[in-house]
């Protein structure tokens, strides 16, 4: 490098080794069908979705299976053609019995998807487009799996400024929407102009760390002349994906406590959610596969796979070759990842990683007392106190934690990464932050 | 597969750590110090190596004591104690009864940490309890600065290291002052440049500016301590005698005297920045700091005491938990609020 350029981010946080280096040039790759698929009713935040079919009635590839069980709800749809086997209660990756689908891929099937796509989305007026965002089974791509059409719909005297694309990826690990930015800039643009036009956006921006130049590159070179989209590259900084950090590192501007980027005039999305947007308005596909980095040291062959949904854990783990000693499993990154109890719970709408240690790589840190040493403060991208709150929530003081803003705690975990002392401290907040979710929905 | 067997490993995130354990920080502060150490001995000889021997056997006998007490066990793994006990013995003169020395470590760590609930919970720093104990006790030994050997008087022991318990120690061959003694007393400043080297009277660790100044800025960049502190501390002491000085520098030092005679650098570099009993926020620490600059300055320019390194750092200690309270961080996406 002859110039080392500065970068924009935000300010605190910090920056855990990257891990991307296994996966980061692995093309997508499509994990073949297998034999049945697990379809979770509740795979998005909000209300679960509510079964169309029954058991033993044939369905086709894309097929709606759940419509939408309430506004903050959407679709859910086959990920093959097949049978519906089965119609009941089913292991969430979360460990909880839920609501699910199974489907029984058709062996003679050659899988084909069969367009039927909406009409064109350049006409469509906003209700309709934001109705069949919903029926598409949209959300968020980046983990959280937000109903995207909620996000869409814009209240009465709120206006878009900017739209905000967030192509961080600041988990280490995770390498799908860097391959996504790579290999599918012309879907990614294209859901970008789509969007921006519907909440008639101001402008629109994609931020992109600069560990991945080539997904940079390859956006801009997909942006037409005189298009109001900008690429933009960030400094590399955990949590920088996090939708605030994120604004605060784009446009410098710091989104209220307990307030959401609308307030300030910004729509956030991931660069994943725009190509399956694309997906749907040019080709009629809902969103039935997407992209997910399975990598770690408990996997031979790691890869950036595009998984059907409702593809079990254990059949994506034994394609990229699980190890026999495999300990732990975390489906996400690293930071904010859920650990897996059981390998029978499938891939859902928000996987965008499985990630497999085994004994000699998993973490098992120490705990000693907290030496006061501050970097905990420093790692927080909220400028909370995180070695406060952590005390604070083991001796149950849940008035203190509230005057000390544990609700602004996005749980990124930065703190707990930081701490010399091995304190569970992001792990004693959510306790906290529950115990007085809790108290608040029983006192009325 | 064992994995199949659903004895998957359940924790909560994140999964990755840093990697840099308290006891690392505390290994990498005694590495920190090893030069200082090391400029010791050659300075002092063995007498050196004697005394903080004595601190720190002094400090673990007291920890591994007292720990056995607390809930959680004796915590020597997290090596702080080692490190109190190596702090405490290079603020000594290298003249002092080992069994004083000693005496200091075990008083330090026992009355300025277990009994305050161990490392973590500690109010004042134990190294300076330990030697506020010293200065409180035997108030004479801490005043006789016995003069510095050259190489070839390496292997010289003084006779004084060896006095009995309770016993008057035999008076040193070589007494001189230390350069600060010599200002406030007789009005008469060292020069600099033996300053930087070290080659003056003084505690064993303190003399050598230079390479103190050294392990503390590859220290601040190593991110083992809160650069803020030290930064803080010697800006202070800088601004506040350069006025001084401006004002009549017939009667006052030069700020460069300031601030390379005496305990300043090491007491900056290595006792204020005990991230126990100093501020946690950013903010708090440049307060700290600025308060122990400016009581340093008023003890040595108008105080009874040449140097006054150990009380400005024991008294902002004991403003930490205020300051910490008034320098809260402002939460993202809040205004200005009520501390």
């Amino acid at each position: 490098m002859t110039s080392l350029p500065i970068y924009k981010s935000f300010r605190h946080g910090v920056h855990p080794h990257e891990h991307k280096e296994a996966t980061e040039h692995l093309p997508l790759q499509r994990m073949p069908f297998v034999e049945r698929y697990v379809l979770p009713l509740g795979q998005q935040l909000g209300a679960p979705g509510k079964a169309m079919v029954r058991v033993g009635q044939d369905v086709t590839r894309g097929q709606m299976i759940a419509e939408p069980g309430g506004y903050v709800s959407v679709a859910l749809h086959s990920p093959v053609a097949g049978r519906v086997v089965f119609i009941g209660q089913r292991r969430h990756p979360n460990g909880q019995l839920v609501a699910a689908i199974e489907i029984e891929a058709d062996p003679y099937s050659s899988q084909q998807f069969v367009a039927s796509p909406p009409p064109p989305v350049d006409a469509m007026d906003v209700s309709t487009f934001i109705q069949h965002v919903q029926r598409a089974g949209m959300v968020g791509l980046g983990g959280a799996a937000f109903p995207s059409h909620v996000k869409y719909k814009l209240p009465e005297g709120k206006r878009c400024e900017k739209l905000a694309i967030n192509g961080c990826e600041c988990e280490p690990y995770l390498t799908c929407d860097h391959r996504v930015m790579v290999e599918r800039p012309a879907e990614v643009i294209r859901g970008v102009e789509i969007l921006a036009a519907k909440l008639a956006a101001g402008g629109s921006w994609i931020g992109v760390e600069m560990n991945k130049p080539d997904g940079v590159e390859s956006l801009r070179a997909h942006v037409r002349d005189g298009s109001r989209i900008n690429v933009m590259p960030l400094a590399v900084k955990y949590p920088q994906g996090a939708e605030k950090m994120l604004i605060k590192a784009m446009f410098g501007q710091e989104v209220p406590a307990g307030k959401l980027p609308l307030d300030i005039g910004i729509v956030v999305n991931n660069v994943a959610t725009m190509a399956a947007l694309a997906d749907y308005f040019d080709r009629g596909q809902p969103l039935i596969e997407r992209a997910v980095t399975v990598a770690g040291p408990g996997v031979d062959r790691p890869a950036n796979l595009i998984v059907p949904i409702g593809t079990p854990i254990r059949e994506v783990l034994r394609f990229c070759g699980i190890n026999r000693d495999t300990r732990q499993v975390i489906m996400g990154g690293p930071m904010m990842g859920m650990p897996l109890a059981t390998l029978d719970a499938p891939v859902l709408k928000g996987t965008s990683g499985l990630l497999a240690f085994t004994e000699g790589a998993v973490n098992h840190p120490t705990e000693y007392e907290c030496i006061r040493c501050g970097q905990c403060l420093e790692a927080c991208g909220n400028f909370l106190n995180p070695s406060r709150l952590a005390r604070l929530a083991r001796a149950g003081r849940l008035d203190d934690l509230e005057a000390n803003y544990v609700m602004d705690c996005m749980e990124c975990g930065a703190c707990t990464y930081t701490c010399p002392s091995g304190v569970p401290i992001v792990h004693l907040i959510r306790a906290g932050k529950l115990a007085i979710r809790h108290r608040k929905a029983t006192k009325g | 597969m064992t994995t199949g067997q659903g004895r998957l490993l359940l924790q909560a995130a994140p999964f990755l750590r840093r990697g840099i354990t308290t006891p690392r920080l505390m290994t990498e502060v005694i590495i920190g110090m090893g030069p200082v150490m090391l400029a010791a001995m050659y300075f002092f000889g063995l007498s050196a190596l004697l005394v903080m021997l004595a601190g720190v056997a002094g400090a673990v006998a007291a920890e591994w004591a007292f720990g056995k007490a607390r809930p959680r066990g004796a915590s020597l793994r997290d090596g702080s104690a080692i490190l109190t006990g190596l702090v405490l013995a290079l603020t000594l003169p290298p003249g002092i009864p080992l069994w004083m020395a000693f005496l200091g470590g075990a008083v330090g760590l026992a009355l300025g940490k277990s009994a305050m609930g161990g490392l973590g919970q500690n109010m004042f720093n134990p190294a300076l309890v330990g030697r506020a104990f010293i200065q409180a006790a035997f108030p004479s030994v801490l005043t006789t600065w016995s003069a510095q050997g050259n190489i070839n008087s390496f292997f010289t022991i003084r006779a004084s290291n060896f006095a009995l318990p309770f016993m008057h120690p035999a008076a040193d061959a070589v007494a001189t002052a230390t350069p600060l003694g010599l200002m406030k007393f007789e009005r008469q400043s060292t020069d600099l440049l033996h300053l930087l080297l070290g080659n003056t009277a003084g505690s064993l660790g303190e003399t050598c500016a230079l390479v103190i100044l050294i392990c503390g800025v590859i220290m601040a960049i190593r991110r083992v301590f809160d650069w803020r502190i030290p930064a803080s501390i010697l800006l202070t002491v800088a601004v506040v005698s350069t006025i001084v000085w401006l004002v009549d520098s017939s009667r006052y030092p030069a700020p460069w005297f300031m601030l390379c005679s005496g305990g300043l650098l090491f007491g900056a570099v290595y006792m204020a920045t005990d991230p126990v009993t100093s501020p946690i926020t950013p903010r708090g620490a440049w307060i700290f700091g600025a308060g122990v600059g400016v009581i340093v300055v008023l003890i040595r320019l108008w105080g009874g005491l040449p140097e006054g390194v150990m009380y400005a750092i024991l008294l902002m200690n004991a403003a930490t938990p205020l300051i910490d309270r008034v320098s809260q961080p402002r939460p993202f996406g809040r205004g200005r609020v009520a501390a």
